[in-house]
């Protein structure tokens, strides 16, 4: 895919610090994510990938550093001001997280639940964001009745029904056969193009990586390791680095 | 050493989790005063607490007042008091057993199915999921599964004592020949305002405690699918435990009061 770098950061982490008692898991984690860009993050488990996206949604504080998200840093925002924020980011939960109390429809539409939009919106809404993921068909069935790949799916339809600036997919693909992998990068693919989204994708599935990736980083001992194209990563002789693409 | 080192580890996180469920309470207090107030989700809990927990309930009153009117009529009779047996039936559940019972059966279902309904949700990241869309889960779960319960549990045991009553009231009529009007003519002549509104005020107290302990068990829930069934065990142990201190707290206020 076409490298968007030269367009300004609509994200921006700098210097990102998060220590477990003495596990230092981020030691100084910077990085941008440009408009329309898809970078892609590796990391060994461990590595402090999760930590780093926790932090930047707001379910973990750091200990210090600046997350700034659209030219406001996340830090200094009322919580009240971070929730409106928070409807320009969409986030797809490795295990999905669909509302196992709720049928795939009240999934979708919880996230609009707040915003005051008439029933037939909401129901356009639901309805576009199931069609774009090919799920249409299972407005009605509870999360229990569909499988990982259909999960999966929803979780991306629910993502996306505010129509977010930005994506942060965590580990998109882990769990899911080959096909059904392939489906789901595709989709995100789709939604980038459709949507023209931003994407931070953390992930350890290479070919994902390779598919959908502008610019990747590899975030080793809680740094910024190494940046690059997937290509140039990929021909890199550092051993760290190789480690990666084997 | 190490005997008196464990006592005093036990003893630190003993009071360490209390620190945490007051917290945690304090929390409560704040959040359920402020706005935006989740009445959709109120009432759905308070359904499923209330609507729920109907049969159970009903089949422990029923029992409970069954056994209880059987078992105490041979000692009532060699007295020749037994004509005493619905004032001594009704002051009794009404006041003491009633309530105990049904906010322990309570306890069982409904602080161990909260327990592990939000130690699942924390486990497979839903609360998180939640919190990442805008809304805040404190409120939306937490709090209205409080009120339900602080709600819906005094209704639990004003149902469960009407059906012990009824319960002991067929005993009296197949074992001694008293009529049901007779019967609840005698009950209503024995129970006070003394007996109904401590033990009424009593059971918003274990409401608001089987609430909370399911809750912060669930909500807190930490290591995967072990941690789940952990919450669900551990708020009915905390839960059971809690009740008898508030027990204990609302009789000695009682008689403070109304002198029992």
């Amino acid at each position: 895919m076409e490298n968007t770098n030269n367009i300004a950061p609509i994200l921006k982490i700098k210097d990102l610090k998060k220590s477990f008692g003495d596990n230092h898991v981020l030691n100084g984690f910077s990085m941008e994510l440009s408009e329309g860009e898809n970078l892609v993050i590796m990391g060994k488990s461990g590595s402090g990938k999760s930590v780093m996206i926790k932090c930047l949604v707001g379910l973990m504080q750091p200990d210090s550093g600046s997350l700034e998200i659209m030219g406001k840093d996340i830090i200094k925002l009322t919580q009240k001001e971070f929730n409106d924020l928070r409807s320009e980011i969409g986030f797809l939960f490795q295990g999905s997280a669909l509302y196992d109390s709720m049928t795939v429809r009240e999934n979708l539409e919880f996230p609009l639940r707040k915003q005051k939009r008439k029933l037939e919106d909401i129901e356009k809404l639901v309805i576009e964001a199931l069609e774009s993921v090919g799920l249409a068909d299972a407005i009605d069935l509870m999360p229990e009745e569909l499988s990982g790949g259909m999960k999966r799916r929803v979780a991306l339809a629910r993502a996306i029904i505010l129509r977010p600036k930005i994506i942060i997919y965590d580990e998109p693909t882990t769990g899911l056969d080959p096909i059904t992998a392939k489906e789901i990068i595709q989709l995100m693919r789709n939604i980038q193009q459709n949507y023209k989204t931003s994407s931070l994708i953390i992930t350890h599935d290479v070919d994902c990586a390779r598919v959908i990736s502008n610019r990747m980083i590899l975030l080793i001992d809680g740094i910024n390791y190494a940046k690059g194209t997937f290509k140039e990563l990929s021909s890199s002789k550092d051993k760290k680095i190789q480690a990666f693409f084997k | 050493m190490t005997t008196s080192l464990q006592i005093f580890n036990t003893l630190k996180n003993f009071f360490i989790e209390i620190g945490e469920l007051s917290y945690f309470a304090g929390r409560f207090f704040k959040e359920v005063f402020t706005k935006p107030f989740e009445f959709k989700e109120l009432l759905r809990q308070c359904y499923n607490i209330g609507n729920r927990s109907l049969f159970l309930v009903g089949i422990t009153g029923f029992i409970l007042g069954l056994v209880f009117t059987l078992q105490s009529r041979p000692t009532l009779m060699e007295f020749g008091a037994e004509s005493w047996m619905p004032s001594m039936v009704s002051i009794s559940i009404v006041r003491e057993i009633g309530p105990v019972i049904i906010a322990l059966i309570c306890a069982g279902k409904i602080s161990s199915g909260i327990g592990a309904e939000l130690g699942s949700m924390r486990v497979t990241e839903q609360i998180d999921a939640m919190e990442v869309s805008g809304t805040n889960p404190f409120k939306y779960l937490v709090v209205t599964r409080i009120m339900a319960t602080t709600l819906m549990i005094p209704l639990l045991i004003i149902f469960g004592d009407a059906i012990a009553l009824y319960g002991s009231s067929i005993v009296e009529y197949l074992k001694g020949d008293v009529s049901f009007l007779l019967y609840f003519n005698k009950v209503f002549d024995a129970l006070k305002f003394s007996d109904i509104l401590p033990a009424t005020i009593k059971s918003f107290f274990f409401g608001f405690a089987i609430g909370l302990v399911g809750t912060y068990k669930g909500y807190n829930c930490k290591n995967g699918t072990v941690g789940v069934g952990e919450a669900s065990n551990s708020a009915v142990v905390y839960t059971s435990m809690l009740l008898f201190i508030i027990d204990f707290i609302a009789v000695f206020v009682s008689d403070i009061f109304f002198e029992l």
